[in-house]
């Protein structure tokens, strides 16, 4: 609340820059009438003290806020018992984590011994101490800024430049986020990936057939080599993608084509929109049917015929995930069909072909490069889809390729490896980010060659 | 051609029409099928959604005799607040119950009369007499809630016509219920605890209101990092960007970050927001800021898509008159494809609102009975809610389920109508 | 004709209303509004009363005309005259616009072909039609040629459909310069190479009438000669109605020329008469320069 309370004086004081900007700007002119004499309008001086006065401040603001915690955690730790210091990393976590929490007046975990007392009151002072502390250096930075600003407001002073560029270099920051959250991305998960490859070696993670990661709890258990195997996993993700690509592929082209060649206007008009309503269903209501509705239907009928169908099968879940791709392939497929120039269809026509041998023999072939993108694009979306599988497929490793068992995923597995109680550094933990970085690296290729794909198509026809 | 040789060529032609229609009939079928088909899908889930949840919008209650025993209440007769809050008013409904019923004996059928009324009812009159103490030692006729089982039976979720052993409530517990239906002192009522409360491990008191407020929350965090973001990103690529490498490679990046699972948004969150820079888990402000990465490319490929709509003319006309860039794209440019931009913001939101993958990882999935109360107090969003109370085994919770999605649906159209309404009505044909 | 340079096709006209000519000399001889004999001697294709309509909008009025065999008609006309409209309206093209809506009869050799029992799949069998911008499928040249004949089921043999290839091209004068690479793709070749493939594609299915609309007007000065020859020699086998947007085309291709203004059709005849001496005013307007 602390910091929240410093940006609203931040604010008002960058108010106070600009009026003081405003007045000095007209001042050194001598009064309103003399603007004309300025170089830029005089609001453009106005922008420019409250930027000076605004932006180093919030800088160093930004900066300490997210600096400042791990700064307190290890000068705390430093002052802690040697016996506490020395304990492995997971456990000094906790430790940290009861700290904090006594310190926060929080409920904790355990007795609360007078070592962690001190440490607490200790964390708590340090904090008073980095709060006040931010205060004034924002503060004051704020008004040297202000003062600066002001001071060099004069009538050849290119205020509107100066005020365009710094613009100019917020809006390149916000265009470098995208290359920041990748770079995120890659970091967060391969760091703990290269931890995890040092426990588990590298091999056995991307070529073991056994998945049971359970087992895997500490060093000096019994069993405690747990099985790390993805094979399992990618299989289950490969299956339920395969049978969701069957049910969207046919049944999204077909209406693509239908919609772009065959419909009538009015038709093209309800059913387009009615069709792209099933891509703005969120997943986790394509999960709920998936597990409520569909998947002890097939199961029920799975009965009725004598087959053995688990109740949380691969099928319920491809099925559903297909359906929810459907919108994905027809609206892509339309786009590339509609992007098939129309003398293509005037001169199969022409030559006497029905609209089906144009389709089949002319726009389909023309299309294909970017139809086989879009499924792509869809595949990848099947291999990262969560919620689905989370909630209508199972947990069990099964290496099979029968649709009506259960079997697991890829993100699945990473759901049940982080959600709830979790050790940061146990092998278990870890694993959820090797196979997240397996998930990124998987679907980050199939969407470098699809959008790939898709591109050199759009330029064939531009 | 001689003539000869023309009909010759006709005659083949109509040889394999026939043949050749039967095709284009089929493939004609196959189509129209594949139309259906997917509409039939979208009818489908809407049907067994809404079919299984708008019951829950409906509470079961029960009317009772309720006497504020003093005895029971506050023996002292002090009115102290501590002795009101804490007082055995479970007590009181048990004597209403007693007294409902005389016939009841032996504590194990009392143990399953008691049961009939919601754990929650209570509460309902600890708030009347904090309210008002005067009430203590007066007599009231009150509508209480029902205990969930209670309700599904009202509600025909659990059918009386099969065996004791195979349904939940067994048959004097039916009887009773019975006689209340024959006195008319069993009703449903508009459940406004649905709406408003927040979660709990019994479904009648279970509410989307903490849910709905996480949602908020979080949406609001999204929408002020990212729309701001977001524009800014698309103002740059679009008019000032220079075309060169780092600019390919910007682009390159924004499209594959649109086709990332969300999923791993979710583990970018954990390792970097919660174990990097220690942010609370389970905050809205955690689950925004994750949010903001997974929506930022639709907003800025939306708004670039706008930015470009706008005619070169509009930027020459305004440098003509000796603006300078930037002037000319703040002043005019942007204006102009605000539309644009605030539809693709509102796609952005709709879907971050029904995002729910990456908020598992950063612990908002916890069992949250409070109201959060602000962006960093432990909180849970809607489609969390669902995912959470669709794991759940009582049959109650699935009714609840589907009325969470069709309340989640509900928001999602509205945004969606927005959207397509505000694109109709700024829509401009240069 | 085929010899008279664009100056003087232009120049004629220009002298004879020097010479105090009146524009429309010959009222009597006007059906439907129209100046001019719209009929000939061997017709293949009639087209008689012609309307048609855009949605709400009328795009031809009333229009009749007859193509005789073995001839080739030009139709002329300032943008938007409905000349292409007409074109199309010859094998149903208009079809495949949903708003477009055609009234009067036109027939092809005593079959009407808006007769609701008629099939428009075989009509453009034998119709066929070359378009303004050269539009070969993406595939093997080869392939191009064949796809008329394969999906027609006109051939029984791999042999025979070579045949037809092989005298598709010969006859569009394309074969010389492909027959060594009939398996590259037929967007690589030349635009006016491209051209006429098309046409060799159209020939493929042996129409008995060709429609070309605009078919030079993507091409530059020597592919369009060569194209104008081509059309020349295919008089001989095929009837060709040609919509042109140049004036000296017309003259350099056609026996009869008819010229469209504003969905009408204004004037018909020999194409030498139209060009030395138009009886219409607009017709000689628009053959003088002074608009389209």
């Amino acid at each position: 609340m602390t910091n929240t309370l410093l940006i609203i004086i931040l604010l008002g004081l960058m108010a106070i820059a600009y009026q003081l900007g405003v007045r000095r700007s007209q001042k050194v002119v001598g009064g309103p009438s003399g603007v004309r004499a300025l170089h830029s309008l005089p609001s453009y001086y106005g922008f420019f003290t409250a930027l000076w006065t605004g932006l180093p401040a919030l800088l160093v603001l930004l900066l300490w806020v997210s600096l400042q915690s791990g700064v307190i955690r290890d000068l705390v730790v430093s002052d802690l018992p040697e016996a506490v210091r020395s304990l492995p990393d997971a456990q000094l976590g906790l430790v940290i984590n009861d700290i904090q929490n006594l310190a926060q007046g929080n409920i904790v975990s355990g007795e609360v011994s007078p070592a962690m007392e001190q440490a607490s009151a200790h964390y708590k002072s340090l904090q008073q101490t980095s709060y006040a502390a931010s205060f004034v250096v924002v503060l004051s930075l704020a008004i040297m800024g202000l003062t600066f600003g002001w001071r060099r407001i004069a009538p050849k002073y290119r205020a509107r430049n100066r005020v365009e560029a710094a613009i100019k270099w917020m809006l390149v920051g916000c265009s470098t986020i995208a290359i920041f959250t990748t770079l995120g991305i890659v970091l967060s998960v391969l760091f703990e990936s290269i931890r995890f490859f040092q426990i588990i070696p590298i091999s056995d993670f991307l070529f073991g057939l056994d998945w049971s990661p359970q087992m895997a709890i500490r060093a000096d258990q019994v069993g405690s080599s747990g099985a790390f195997g993805v094979i399992p996993l990618f299989v289950g993700t490969l299956l339920i993608a395969l049978i969701a690509m069957l049910v969207a592929v046919p049944i999204g082209l077909m209406s693509a084509i239908y919609l772009s060649e065959y419909a009538g206007s009015r038709f093209r008009a309800y059913a387009k929109p009615l069709l792209e309503i099933l891509a703005g269903i969120p997943t986790v209501v394509y999960g709920f049917f998936a597990a409520l509705t569909v998947a002890p239907f097939i199961r029920n009928n799975g009965e009725l015929l004598g087959l053995d169908v688990s109740s949380e099968s691969a099928l319920a879940a491809g099925l559903v995930m297909g359906i929810m791709i459907i919108p994905f392939i027809s609206s892509l497929s339309d786009d590339v069909i509609n992007a098939v120039p129309q003398t293509m269809r005037d001169a199969s026509l022409g030559i006497g072909a029905t609209r089906s041998e144009t389709v089949k023999n002319v726009i389909l072939p023309a299309a294909l490069p970017g139809i086989v993108g879009g499924i792509l694009l869809a595949v990848s979306r099947a291999i990262g889809e969560t919620m689905i599988v989370v909630m209508a497929a199972g947990l069990s490793a099964n290496l099979t390729a029968n649709p009506l068992q259960s079997v697991t995923t890829v993100t699945v597995q990473i759901v049940t490896l982080l959600v709830g109680d979790q050790e940061f550094d146990s092998p278990k933990t870890l694993a959820a980010f090797a196979l997240g970085l397996l998930l990124f690296i998987v679907t980050l290729i199939l969407n470098v060659v699809a959008l790939h794909v898709v591109r050199k198509y759009r330029e064939a026809y531009e | 051609m001689s003539k000869q040789e023309q009909i010759r060529t006709m005659d083949r032609v109509n040889a394999t029409l026939k043949q050749r229609y039967g095709r284009e009939r089929r493939f004609r079928r196959f189509g129209f099928f594949a139309v259906l088909l997917g509409l039939t899908f979208v009818g489908l889930m809407f049907l067994s959604i809404i079919s299984k949840g708008y019951s829950a919008f409906q509470q079961t209650r029960i009317l009772m005799d309720i006497e504020f025993t003093e005895s029971i209440i506050d023996p002292a007769g002090e009115r102290e607040y501590a002795v009101l809050s804490s007082a055995n008013y479970a007590g009181l409904i048990k004597q209403s119950l007693r007294a409902l019923y005389p016939e009841v004996k032996g504590r194990k059928e009392k143990r399953e009369l008691y049961a009939i009324v919601s754990n929650g009812a209570p509460l309902v009159l600890r708030e009347k007499v904090l309210a008002d103490p005067a009430l203590i030692g007066t007599r009231t006729q009150l509508w209480l809630p029902a205990d969930d089982d209670i309700d599904m039976l009202i509600k025909g979720h659990i059918d009386r016509t099969v065996p004791e052993s195979e349904r939940r409530i067994k048959d004097n517990v039916v009887a009773w219920i019975e006689k209340l239906e024959a006195d008319q002192k069993i009703e449903k009522f508009f459940n406004l605890t649905f709406l408003t409360g927040g979660d709990s491990r019994e479904p009648e008191l279970a509410g989307i209101g903490g849910a709905v407020m996480g949602s908020l929350y979080t949406l609001i965090i999204t929408l002020l990092l990212s729309f701001p973001m977001g524009v800014a990103a698309a103002v740059y690529l679009e008019e000032f960007a220079p075309r060169n490498r780092w600019t390919d490679l910007v682009e390159v990046n924004i499209n594959n970050l649109a086709a990332v699972p969300s999923i791993v948004f979710g583990l970018l969150g954990l390792a970097v927001f919660i174990n990097f820079f220690g942010l609370p888990r389970s905050a809205p402000l955690v689950g925004g800021m994750v949010l903001t990465l997974m929506t930022l490319p639709t907003i800025i490929i939306a708004s670039r898509a706008a930015l470009k709509a706008v005619p070169p003319s509009i930027r020459e006309a305004a440098l003509g008159v000796g603006a300078s860039k930037m002037q000319a794209v703040f002043h005019h440019v942007l204006p102009l494809s605000m539309p644009g931009m605030l539809t693709g913001t509102i796609i952005g939101m709709a879907q971050a609102l029904g995002e729910t993958a990456p908020l598992l990882m950063i612990g908002m999935v916890a069992f949250i009975v409070d109201i959060p109360g602000g962006a960093m107090d432990p909180a849970t969003v809607l489609p969390v809610q669902i995912f959470l109370w669709a794991d759940s085994p009582e049959r109650a919770f699935m009714e609840k389920t589907s009325a969470a999605i069709m309340v989640l649906l509900g928001f999602l159209i509205v945004m969606n109508v927005l959207a397509v309404i505000l694109r109709k009505r700024f829509e401009r044909r240069w | 004709m085929l010899s008279v340079t664009p100056d003087t096709a232009i120049a004629v006209p220009a002298s004879v209303i020097a010479a105090g000519f009146s524009p429309v000399a010959d009222e009597s001889r006007a059906i439907n509004g129209t100046v001019g004999d719209i009929t000939v001697a061997d017709p293949r294709m009639t087209a008689r009363n012609v309307n048609v309509y855009y949605g709400d909008k009328l795009a031809i009025n009333n229009v009749s005309l007859d193509i005789g065999k073995n001839e080739v008609v030009a139709m002329i006309g300032p943008s938007g005259c409905g000349k292409s409209t007409f074109l199309r309206c010859l094998n149903r093209m208009n079809d495949t616009i949903d708003i477009c809506r055609v009234e009067g009869e036109i027939r092809l050799d005593e079959q009407d072909i808006y007769d609701s029992s008629l099939d428009v799949v075989p009509l453009r069998a034998q119709v066929g039609m070359v378009f303004q911008k050269p539009n070969p499928f993406p595939k093997s040249i080869y392939d191009n040629v064949a796809y008329g004949p394969r999906i027609h089921g006109l051939t029984s043999s791999k042999s025979e459909l070579d045949d037809i290839v092989e005298e598709s091209l010969l006859k569009a004068g394309l074969w010389d310069e492909v027959k060594d690479r009939l398996d590259e793709t037929g967007t690589g070749l030349s635009g006016g190479q491209q051209q006429r493939l098309c046409i060799a594609r159209t020939i493929a299915v042996a129409p008995e009438v060709i429609l070309m609309d605009e078919p030079c007007s993507a091409l530059d000065p020597i592919a369009t000669a060569r194209v104008e020859e081509l059309i020349d020699e295919l008089r001989e086998q095929y009837t060709i109605a040609i919509v042109t947007h140049s004036m000296q085309q017309a003259a350099r291709v056609s026996q009869r020329t008819a010229y469209f203004h504003l969905g009408e059709l204004v004037e018909v005849g020999k194409t030498d008469d139209i060009f030395t001496n138009p009886r219409h005013r607009l017709t000689e307007d628009y053959i003088t320069g002074r608009f389209g």
